[in-house]
């Protein structure tokens, strides 16, 4: 048999005919699928695999004390009454395994290597890291694959991304994709599945992994697959979710890697040692500069709108920007090891006078663990707000948005107009590099933290 | 889905790229449980911004927007198609899409139509002289009378030239999707069991 890549071997196993795709397992929260649902019942559809179906509340859930508006709580009462409707098991608001779904998913072992996965959410991508094929859905789809568990596609291209060199001192994941997305640009991959490969992919974590694969999107990517090591072998064992028998499962997992002489589309190489921590200046993803830099000139109209959208002049040295918000969380960046790097950076430390700071789990589960290790004090004592499970201020359909004009140093993937509350302004960073803002008032290079 | 066939009529300009779904429809207006009724929400923060290109007069009711490059980036929320639509829209013609929108415009029967820069550079200049597309012939007429080609996956086309509902298209092969469960389906985790 020719050589295959990870995808087209994923692929090929989930293949019905040429155009359409089985899919393994269905994440469902609240925004994307009350349409769907209602879908199934005006055409009297039962759900196909409510077994292959997992539900959470996360994106339009409170984090702190007080009530959601009632259009949530309208919103919350109809995804629980559809599941129940359904039987689609569903993590409410309140229940210990309660998160963001892309943080959950993994947390429970129901993410697991070669498996097709898709959510009504763009960041389902994260599930890449284990070596699944995942990727973001509309509520059209989502109604699609309630009712057949498959979708209709046409297989995307490959693309490999070669990082070539070991991350330097103080520079993490989110450096890895941010750097990635500056180089490549915002529709980079577009149309292209990537493989994300090399030294600098191999010594990640498995959770850093995820917050490459997750900013895939981010890139314009369908999905982002990592192939399956030990590293992920080791996570996923003991989890709840992972076949009985994991021996063998390990045994077939090994077998997912690309074969040595697979072919791509295209191939991108990533000079990784030139990677200095990146912060975003603009309002896309792929304005970003290491923050050594400076707001670059614009070359066009839309880095023209940005800046003036950010109230930032060309030239002006990163770190001379003060923050008025700290936001530590998302599905990019809300996970234990994330919390762990941000209260490295916070102890001892206390949150800049200026600064409003906020760390939010990605899930309860998160939570608790970092409340085992004693990471809410390391927060709460700087003077952190040490919030519940969920989306939060990453897309601020709670209340937890930034006023308008309020700049935040933030973990999460998206700094578009608006994104974090009407006017707010977003810079994107790595969780260390929030703390670090979060303590000196100003985007700061944390390496002259840690190095002190 | 209303069968799409031939859209022809003036041309909405909004000549912006990376243009991403945050703004198409913003998050606050996420919330609602319904499928209808997101035209009013469209550009809700840009179409309160002095000089946004849409607020001009001569670009109200068009059922063609032209866009910059990568149009509809971002989260995959259909309710940006869905507000586009319920606007008025019922085609958008850009050089890129973003993967997850373009699909989702299909789905709803809002044609997406991917045409090389220099042609949606006359659309922009242009606007709101009309334009005409064709979704049988797979041919845009610019207003300078030049036609232009343009692509979209087969079975698409045919979904909607015929309006026809995908879910139950997909419910005819159902005996091949048992087949799969049946035969190469993979053990994988029971959520009703984790």
């Amino acid at each position: 048999m020719a050589p295959r890549t990870m995808f087209e071997k994923v692929w090929a196993d989930h293949a019905i005919g040429d155009d359409l795709l089985y899919i393994d397992l269905h994440l469902v929260h609240e925004v994307t699928s009350p349409q769907a649902f209602e879908g199934l019942r005006l055409a009297g559809r039962p759900l196909r695999r409510p077994d292959r179906t997992l539900a959470t509340a996360d994106h339009n859930v409170p984090t702190g004390p007080g009530q959601p508006d009632e259009l949530s709580r309208a919103q919350l009462a109809a995804l629980k009454r559809n599941c129940e409707q359904f039987g689609v098991p569903l993590y409410a608001l309140g229940h210990a395994r309660q998160g963001i779904v892309h943080v959950i998913g993994p947390e429970l072992g129901v993410t697991q290597p070669g498996m097709t996965i898709v959510c009504g959410d763009s960041h389902t991508s994260t599930h890449g890291a284990l070596g699944a094929l995942a990727f973001g859905i509309g509520t059209s789809e989502v109604e699609h694959v309630l009712a057949t568990q498959t979708l209709t596609q046409r297989r995307p291209k490959t693309m490999l991304i070669s990082y070539q060199g070991a991350l330097g001192i103080g520079c993490t994941a989110k450096d890895l994709i941010l750097g990635t997305i500056a180089q490549i640009g915002t529709d980079g991959a577009g149309g292209h599945v990537v493989e994300y490969a090399g030294e600098a992919i191999r010594a990640l974590s498995m959770e850093a992994r995820m917050t490459v694969a997750n900013m895939s999107i981010e890139a314009g990517a369908k999905a982002g697959m990592i192939a399956p090591d030990e590293t992920t072998f080791a996570y996923l064992e003991g989890r709840p979710g992972v076949p009985p028998d994991f021996a063998a499962a390990v045994q077939r997992w090994r077998t997912l890697a690309s074969d040595p002489d697979a072919g791509y589309d295209h191939t991108i190489v990533v000079d990784v040692p030139a990677l200095a921590p990146q912060v975003s200046w603009g309002t896309n993803p792929g304005q970003v500069v290491p923050i050594t830099g400076s707001v670059p000139e614009p070359r066009d109209d839309s880095d023209q709108r940005a800046l003036a959208y950010m109230d930032l002049r060309a030239g002006t040295p990163m770190q001379e920007i003060a923050v008025d918000r700290v936001f530590l969380g998302s599905c990019t960046n809300g996970r234990i090891e994330d919390l762990r790097a941000a209260a490295e950076v916070v102890r001892g430390r206390r949150v800049a006078a200026t600064v409003s700071a906020m760390v939010v789990p990605g899930s309860a589960h998160v939570k608790a663990e970092a409340e085992r290790e004693g990471l809410d004090e390391v927060f709460r004592s700087a003077g952190f707000d040490w919030r519940g499970a969920g989306c939060s201020m990453c897309l601020g359909m709670n209340p937890d948005i930034l006023a308008p004009g309020e700049r935040c140093a933030s973990t999460s993937n998206r700094n578009f107009e608006g994104r974090q509350g009407r006017g707010g302004r977003t810079h994107l960073l790595s969780p260390a590099m929030a703390a670090a803002a979060a303590v000196t008032g100003r985007l700061t290079d944390v390496r002259e933290l840690v190095g002190s | 889905m209303k069968p799409v066939r031939v859209i022809s009529g003036n041309v909405a300009a909004l000549d912006r790229a990376d243009v991403d779904t945050d703004q198409i429809i913003p998050k606050q207006f996420l919330k609602r449980i319904e499928r209808s009724g997101f035209g009013e929400y469209l550009f809700w923060d840009w179409f309160r911004e002095p000089g946004f290109p849409l607020n001009r007069i001569e670009f109200h009711g068009a059922p063609i927007l032209a866009a910059g490059r990568n149009f509809g980036s971002g989260s995959s929320r259909e309710h940006a198609p869905w507000a586009l639509q319920d606007y008025g829209y019922e085609a958008i013609v850009a050089p890129s899409f973003s993967d997850i929108f373009r699909s989702n415009c299909t789905k709803i029967g809002l044609l997406p139509v991917e045409l090389p820069e220099d042609a949606v550079r006359e659309l922009l200049d242009r606007a709101p002289d009309a334009a005409t597309i064709d979704l049988e012939r797979l041919i845009v007429t610019l207003p300078s009378g030049r036609e232009v080609a343009f692509e979209i996956e087969a079975d698409a086309r045919e979904r909607l030239l015929n309006g026809w509902d995908e879910i139950a298209l997909t419910e005819q092969r159902i005996v091949e999707i048992e087949r799969y469960e049946a035969e190469r389906e993979r053990d994988g985790p029971n959520t009703l069991t984790v």
